[in-house]
């Protein structure tokens, strides 16, 4: 059963516009998040994966900006917001948010167009959708509690007062597994431990209870128990809290467990997408299947075969080729065609596509 | 909390018992020592010393024993009497005339270094939130040549217009009628009325670097991933910004008292000379040139302690303010 | 490959993008000095800065052929005269001719004070020139010469372009020579705190441990203390009748007593951070003794830093050594820097009466400006691979 769609990115570019040129961080990217679903951006790191991510929330980093595309949010309507809300606070974590938003939208907003700076898009960040990062070091505030930071979004979105909203966010803390909440709570963030600070991130990113989550590579910085107990986590609230989560990774083996649609992305643009089970057992496009080869894998490497590694290098942002971006390094790189015309999309399916001219219809 | 502030406490003993012997050393550099310097001079002018007072003054201060036992007789009565020695150019106790002065020198470095945070905050914050506009241009340029002019020159050249086109003395603390009156309000407000000339001339220099220090500061933390998780948070820019990055480069920003303060009591230093007001400056210099040894130790050591003790209080601000320091 | 393509392309095919299009590609091949002249040559204020710089110098350089006459030439009867404008044409029948000429003094008498004051006589016209002769000097105490580069064309006549002071000594000749002063104390004193900094802070961050605390104890102490009190008293200790040169060796080791302390800081920042590299690692696993591995290994990759460092603190110098030589701790006649011109109006009068006397201020000000400008762009361009 598909469930409807709460994101849409069309034909997105989001460029850096820097001393010694403009970087095309994001150069024309196309794919869906639908409700409750998990999707997953793969691809190696400067691919665009956090722009695209940063770019929904309109807070890419100075001297980047959105110069192309759409990014239409459907958002859920306010009564099945507030019977997400209302069920939370029940404390029961039942399924019935599933249900309830069945998925009358009544609002498509494109965020793209909203100004970076202004209230609508404001409202929508932290609410409607948060983000966790990668480094849970540095991205609380070193001179603010715990407390503060949890508070600050509920009271900042809600009408809770002060005190309500200590209450909520001593709930939240328990609720992402942080042992001894109530003392927890005026703590800095440097008295706790990495997996711990994540969890705080996790549970401020979720005080209003958002329709979205993006999590931004949330394990790469820490170890890997720690990374096992965080993704079962996000899984387990997920199903409490039925949000969607848009999960940026590098790690196949994360995207096997998480997610169940993914997005390979590659230099800006996106190569392949589709649902977890396909891109897994049929990968189409060249690119995919170099990453799907390049994981090792138990029982399999003992005939004492080698690793495979995508042959050269990520072309410098600067000197990016012509045509597709993946030709220099294509096994299956056609003279003429692959590096005069950056191939379009060619559905396979529904939701299932891919971006290379080996399987273009004659 | 209080740990911490025993330990700096502690950490101040060795600091203060070196700077009395440096100050005392370099007294002790120039050849000779006042009491050779106090006979020439009075030969010059036909006169000639009294034996049984020089004896009486070389025993006094071990004048002619080795340098460590003169200085340890200084410190003596120093630490048990308050006794800093006589100044002969002037014939009287040291700590006769070094209080009232350091006083003020006090309130003219205190003045100085509240005038350049409240001028370089806002300014700094400006410069680098608005990186690269015209404002920001302008701050840096006017920073820099803040930063150039020397503290005496900027002095001169206010001396010199007000002289020129207002007919006006800029110099002094007081006005005529309070220069020898005691203490009461009307001669308070008079001080505050005199200071600020004085004040923003010394704090020019220490504004401009100020002002680069913060917007440095502030530049990199714009640049840390909690200002993004702020903004995904949905908080408003202005809030955020004085929430969070404002918030921690505050903390660099306080705990540059430890170098301000020494560059406000230097520029106070010159600019008093200059300006001729009636603080440590003048009477040091000219303690230095008469080798008035006792009088000059006594004044390099107490603005030395002085601005050891500002840096001390700077960093318990900054305990304060940073929860990372006070837990250490 | 954009490279190759822009040169196969006949020249006027070539788009307007394309000199771009290979500047922008060649910025992953860039070495790190060429990376770091693109982002200083694009930091205009530090261009400006550098070029001043450059000619400050020059100036310094060839002060004995630039200046009027030596500085200390003592004219009674010239007491505060003021500054001659240099006119280039004179009006004559035929009309405007090439011929620099200044206008002339008289005398008058102020009847309340009963003084003597000059003031320009437009009537009277001493003749000017570029590369006169003149008074005869040792350049560089080399060779003998008497050509100046302006000056009057008569001996007999001085002219004063930016006046004269009490004792009727030409100001623009002093402050030419005060360059060469002001500007190598400033050089020197930076190049002896470099050594103590560099290796004091070079020791501290390399070993680390016991050193290190030691000498941070010792440079936040002298970092404590106020400069100008220290600089003050250890001036003052400086036995009067020393000769001149002496005097002026003393004043710079006291500059760079104090000045060593920030630049040991840098230096011991850099080592702590870079002892830890990869590629110091190497170097030590490799054999290398701890000598090369700081001179081979370390020192060059922070050189630039340390280069922009140094251009920062010789202004420090500059105004240390004209503060102390105003406050008359410092230089003394006959060697004239800037701040032993700047003495000369220490007092409101001298100042009302002459207020030429400030312009060796601006010739401070000036250079420490441009020196700022200057380091500013270095420092930002040393680290051209951080944004």
């Amino acid at each position: 059963m598909e469930s409807p769609i709460l994101i849409e990115i069309r034909n997105l570019k989001t460029h850096f516009y820097l001393d010694e040129g403009t970087v095309q961080a994001v150069n024309g990217v196309d794919f869906t998040i639908h409700q409750h679903k998990t999707l997953c951006v793969v691809g190696e790191s400067g691919c665009g994966k956090s722009v695209t991510a940063r770019s929904i929330l309109q807070i890419v980093d100075q001297p980047g900006r959105i110069v192309e595309g759409e990014i239409l949010y459907h958002r859920p309507d306010r009564l099945a917001a507030f019977s997400r809300r209302d069920a939370m606070s029940n404390e029961n974590g039942s399924n019935d948010s599933n249900d309830s938003n069945g998925s009358e939208t009544t609002e498509i907003i494109d965020l793209a167009a909203l100004n970076p700076r202004g209230r609508e898009i404001r409202e929508i960040r932290g609410q409607d959708i948060s983000m966790i990062f990668q480094e849970p070091m540095t991205s609380l505030s070193p001179i603010h509690t715990v407390g503060n930071q949890i508070t600050e979004a509920i009271t900042l979105h809600t009408d809770l007062l002060e005190d309500e909203a200590k209450e909520h966010a001593i709930e939240l803390l328990r609720r992402v597994g942080i042992p001894r909440p109530d003392e927890r709570f005026d703590t800095y963030p440097f008295e706790l431990s990495g997996g711990m600070r994540q969890r705080v991130m996790i549970a401020m990113a979720l005080s209003c209870n958002p329709a979205l989550l993006i999590a931004d590579e949330p394990t790469t910085a820490v170890d890997v128990t720690t990374q096992a107990q965080i993704l079962e986590l996000l899984e387990e609230l997920q199903d409490e809290f039925g949000m969607a989560i848009m999960l940026i990774t590098h790690d196949l083996g994360v995207v096997a467990e998480m997610a169940d649609d993914v997005v390979v992305m590659y230099l800006g643009q996106v190569v392949e997408r589709g649902d977890v089970d396909s891109i897994f057992h049929d990968p189409k496009h060249p690119y995919t299947q170099a990453l799907l080869k390049s994981i090792p894998r138990l029982g399999v490497s003992r005939n004492r075969q080698r690793l495979d590694s995508i042959r050269g290098m990520v072309p410098d942002p600067y000197n990016r080729p012509t045509g597709c971006m993946f030709g220099p390094r294509c096994d299956h790189f056609m003279p003429g065609r692959c590096d005069a015309v950056n191939p379009p999309a060619i559905q396979l399916g529904p939701e299932r596509e891919v971006n290379c001219l080996l399987y273009e219809e004659e | 909390m209080l740990q911490f502030l025993l330990r700096r406490l502690l950490y101040m003993i060795p600091t203060m018992i070196a700077i009395s012997i440096v100050a005392f050393v370099i007294i002790q550099l120039p050849p000779g020592d006042f009491l050779t310097t106090m006979v020439a001079s009075m030969a010059a002018q036909g006169e000639d010393m009294d034996q049984s007072a020089m004896r009486a003054l070389e025993e006094q201060y071990g004048l002619g024993q080795p340098v460590h036992i003169q200085y340890l007789k200084w410190m003596q009565g120093i630490l048990f009497r308050g006794d800093f020695g006589d100044s002969f150019g002037w014939n009287k106790p040291v700590s006769d005339l070094v209080w009232s002065r350091l006083a003020l020198t006090f309130v003219l470095s205190l003045a100085s270094l509240l005038f350049v945070w409240a001028v370089a905050f806002p300014i700094g914050i400006y410069s680098a939130v608005k990186q690269y506009s015209i404002g920001d241009y302008f701050a840096t340029f006017i920073g820099f040549l803040g930063l150039a002019t020397p503290n005496f020159l900027l002095a001169l050249i206010l001396m010199y217009i007000a002289f020129k086109f207002f007919n006006q003395s800029v110099g002094g603390l007081f006005s005529p009628e309070y220069t020898e009156a005691p203490w009461s309000w009307g001669k308070v407000a008079d001080l505050f009325a005199h200071l600020w000339v004085p004040v923003v001339i010394i704090g020019t220099a220490g504004t401009a670097s100020l002002i680069r220090i913060m917007r440095a500061n502030l530049l990199d933390e714009l640049r840390k991933p909690y200002v993004v998780t702020a903004r995904a948070k949905g908080l408003p820019e202005w809030r955020l910004l004085f929430k969070y990055p404002v918030r921690i480069a505050l903390n660099p920003f306080v705990s540059t008292v430890g170098w301000v303060l020494p560059t406000l009591v230097s520029g106070a230093a010159i600019v008093s000379i200059v300006l001729s007001l009636p603080t440590t400056g003048p009477l040091l210099i000219r303690a230095l040139l008469q080798q008035d040894m006792y009088l000059a130790a006594s004044f390099i050591m107490l603005l030395s302690i002085l601005t050891v003790i500002g840096t001390l209080v700077s960093d318990l601000l900054l305990a304060w303010l940073d929860p990372r320091i006070r837990m250490e | 490959m954009a490279v190759t393509d822009v040169k196969t392309l006949s020249p006027e095919a070539v788009a307007p993008g394309a000199a771009e299009a290979e500047i922008e590609s060649s910025v992953s091949v860039a070495s790190q000095w060429q990376l770091m002249w693109w982002k200083f040559r694009k930091h205009r204020m530090a261009m400006a800065g550098g070029i001043v710089t450059l000619i400050i110098y020059a100036i310094a350089l060839f002060v004995e052929f630039l200046a009027p006459s030596s500085p200390g030439v003592i004219r009674a009867d010239y007491t505060w005269a003021p500054p001659q404008r240099l006119h280039f044409f004179r009006q004559t029948d035929e009309g405007m001719r090439w011929d620099p000429y200044v206008n002339g003094y008289k005398v008058e008498i102020d009847p309340e004070a009963l003084k003597r004051t000059f003031v320009i006589d437009e009537e009277q016209v001493v003749d000017a020139g570029f590369f006169v002769k003149g008074e005869p000097y040792e350049m560089w105490g080399l060779w003998e010469m008497d050509l100046h580069f302006v000056g009057s064309t008569d001996p007999e006549v001085p002219i004063y372009f930016l006046g004269a002071d009490r004792m009727g000594r030409d100001l623009l000749s002093s402050m030419i020579y005060g360059t060469r002063v002001s500007m190598s104390i400033g050089l020197l004193g930076v190049f002896m705190s470099f050594f103590l900094g560099i290796m004091l802070g070079g020791v501290s961050g390399f070993y680390g441990g016991t050193v290190d605390n030691l000498i941070q104890r010792i440079i936040e102490f002298i970092r404590s203390i106020p400069t100008i009190p220290l600089w003050m008293g250890l001036a003052a200790a400086l036995p009067t009748d020393w000769p001149p040169l002496r005097i002026y060796f003393g004043i710079t080791i006291i500059l760079s007593f104090i000045g060593w302390t920030g630049l040991a800081r840098v230096v011991r920042g850099r080592f702590l951070s870079l002892r830890t590299e990869d590629f110091v690692m190497a170097a030590r696993l490799d054999g290398a003794n701890e000598v090369t591995t700081i001179w081979r290994h370390m020192v060059p990759s922070f050189f630039s830093h340390i280069i922009a460092s140094l251009t920062l603190s010789i202004p420090g110098m500059i105004l240390a050594e004209t503060s102390l030589s105003f406050l008359g701790l410092g230089l003394r006649r006959p060697v004239v820097s800037w701040g032993v011109l700047l003495q000369e109006a220490q007092n409101i009068r001298s100042v009302a009466t002459a207020p030429w006397l400030l312009i060796p201020g601006l010739a401070v000000l000036v250079a420490v400006l441009a020196l700022n400008f200057f380091g500013d762009g270095l420092r930002d361009a040393a680290d051209p691979y951080n944004r």
